[in-house]
Order: structure tokens, then C-alpha cells, then sequence
């Protein structure tokens, strides 16, 4: 199962400069999975100790921030396109 | 002054004042919420160009984020245009415009100026300030500010 996974400029040391690379999984946690293999280290960007989702990152099924989906158990079908990007956030506090 | 070539300093924002102004102009708008957005220039140029104020999804007086859906449209948008975010600014609203740890553990653009101003003045907490800064894995390197005419 085909999944387009676009990177940000952030994370694309991991895919040596690619902007978007294929992979595969039924479920985010799985794609994420799968990426780590062929792009290592690139997994302990995207998910905490406790398997969640950083807080940093903001991941996209198609046009939907996973977040108001099923999180990292949102569920990918062949043909979906996952977008990664660096949260602009930030503050005093 | 007569020069070939255009020397290009690392350490350095090089801005508008125009976009300057706009920058202040949404701060002072937005105080005592912290008010946040980018500016838009050609990839690969350093060319701060095209104005994007950004809603602060916290509308908070200490903390800002940009809306997850506005951020991916605005993504797309740059993508299309071939742009990047050469600044990205935000206020604080009652401190100095230094990044905060919140500021660094967010910093997610390594190629980005990240402007911050200080609204503080409003309320009498010392002078207004415009400083920039890049934000690299975790280090913080302040440059200079320069601001030229709008053409």
C-alpha cells in the first residue's frame, strides 16, 4: 500500500534531501514504522516515548490534522497522502 | 557606491520598512495577546517579501500557535509559490523579545529569522524592540536588523 509522506526541510537529512518519500501501513503508527526502516532516527522526531504523537509535529491525512482523527492510530488507505509539519508555536511562558 | 557583486552577510535580517511597520502594526493590534505570523520569500533567497499575519489560535498573553489547518494552507500555498518562510515573527507581550525556552523547543525552521518583538512598552515595561534571531537545534544566535527603504 502506496502512502505519499511529505517532509519538511527539518526532517529531510533523514531522507537525504527529499521532499517526499512513499511508504507503507495501515495506520500512522505503522507508516511511521515503516519509514523508520528505510530512514532511521527519522521515528524519534514524530512520536514520544510513550508512543503518542510529539507535540511539536503536526501530521495531516490528506487536507485532516490526524489529531482530530485517530491520533497515531489513524487508519491510511492506498492512495493517501500524509503531510509532516513543524508546529509554529512558541511564547513567553 | 559603484559595487559588482552584492555581499551577502550571514548574520543578518535585511527588511523592508514596510514590512517592518506591518509587523509592529500587528503587535500593538494584538496586545496583550501575543500576535504571530510570517513573511514569504522566493525559496533559496533570503528575501523576506510577501506578508502573512496569522490568526494565534491560543490567543493567549504567553503563548502563540498557529492553527493546525491555517498552517498546512499556508504551507501549500508557499509550496505552490515557490516560497519559504524567510521570517517568522511573534510578540511577547510583557518580556523582552528574546526567545523563550517554549520559543526554542518549537523552533522547527532552521533557515528562518525568527523575529520577535516586545509589546511590554505598552504597559511602561521599557523601550519597544524589534531582534531577530536563528534558532538551530536548540541554539540561539542573534543577528542584526537592518532595515532598508520600501522600494
Amino acid at each position: 500500500m502506496a502512502i505519499e509522506v511529505r517532509i519538511p526541510t527539518i526532517l529531510r537529512t533523514y531522507t537525504d534531501g527529499q521532499k517526499a518519500v512513499e511508504g507503507g501501513g495501515a495506520t500512522i503508527d505503522e507508516l511511521f514504522k515503516d519509514l523508520e526502516t528505510r530512514h532511521p532516527g527519522i521515528r524519534e522526531r514524530l512520536v514520544d516515548e510513550a508512543g503518542e504523537l510529539r507535540r511539536f509535529v503536526n501530521v495531516y491525512l490528506n487536507d485532516e490534522d490526524v489529531r482530530f482523527l485517530g491520533g497515531i492510530a489513524t487508519e491510511l488507505g492506498d492512495g493517501d497522502s500524509v503531510t509532516i509539519l513543524p508546529a509554529v508555536a512558541g511564547g513567553a511562558a | 557606491m559603484l559595487c559588482g557583486s552584492v555581499l551577502i552577510l550571514a548574520r543578518m535580517l535585511t527588511i523592508t520598512q514596510a514590512l517592518y511597520d506591518r509587523i509592529v502594526a500587528h503587535a500593538r493590534a494584538d496586545h496583550p495577546d501575543e500576535a504571530c505570523g510570517v513573511i514569504a520569500g522566493p525559496a533559496g533567497s533570503g528575501r523576506p517579501e510577501r506578508f502573512v499575519p496569522m490568526l494565534n489560535a491560543a490567543r493567549s498573553p504567553t503563548f502563540y500557535e498557529f492553527d493546525s489547518t491555517d498552517l498546512l494552507a499556508l504551507y501549500r500555498e508557499m509550496d505552490d509559490r515557490d516560497e519559504e518562510p524567510v521570517v517568522i515573527y511573534h510578540s511577547h507581550t510583557a518580556t523582552e523579545a528574546y526567545p523563550s525556552r517554549t520559543d526554542v523547543s518549537y523552533a522547527g525552521e532552521p533557515g528562518a529569522h525568527y523575529v520577535l518583538v516586545s509589546t511590554a512598552d505598552t504597559d511602561g515595561g521599557g523601550p519597544f524592540q524589534f531582534r531577530s534571531f536563528r534558532i538551530v537545534d536548540g541554539e540561539i544566535t542573534e543577528e542584526d536588523v537592518r532595515v532598508v527603504p520600501s522600494s
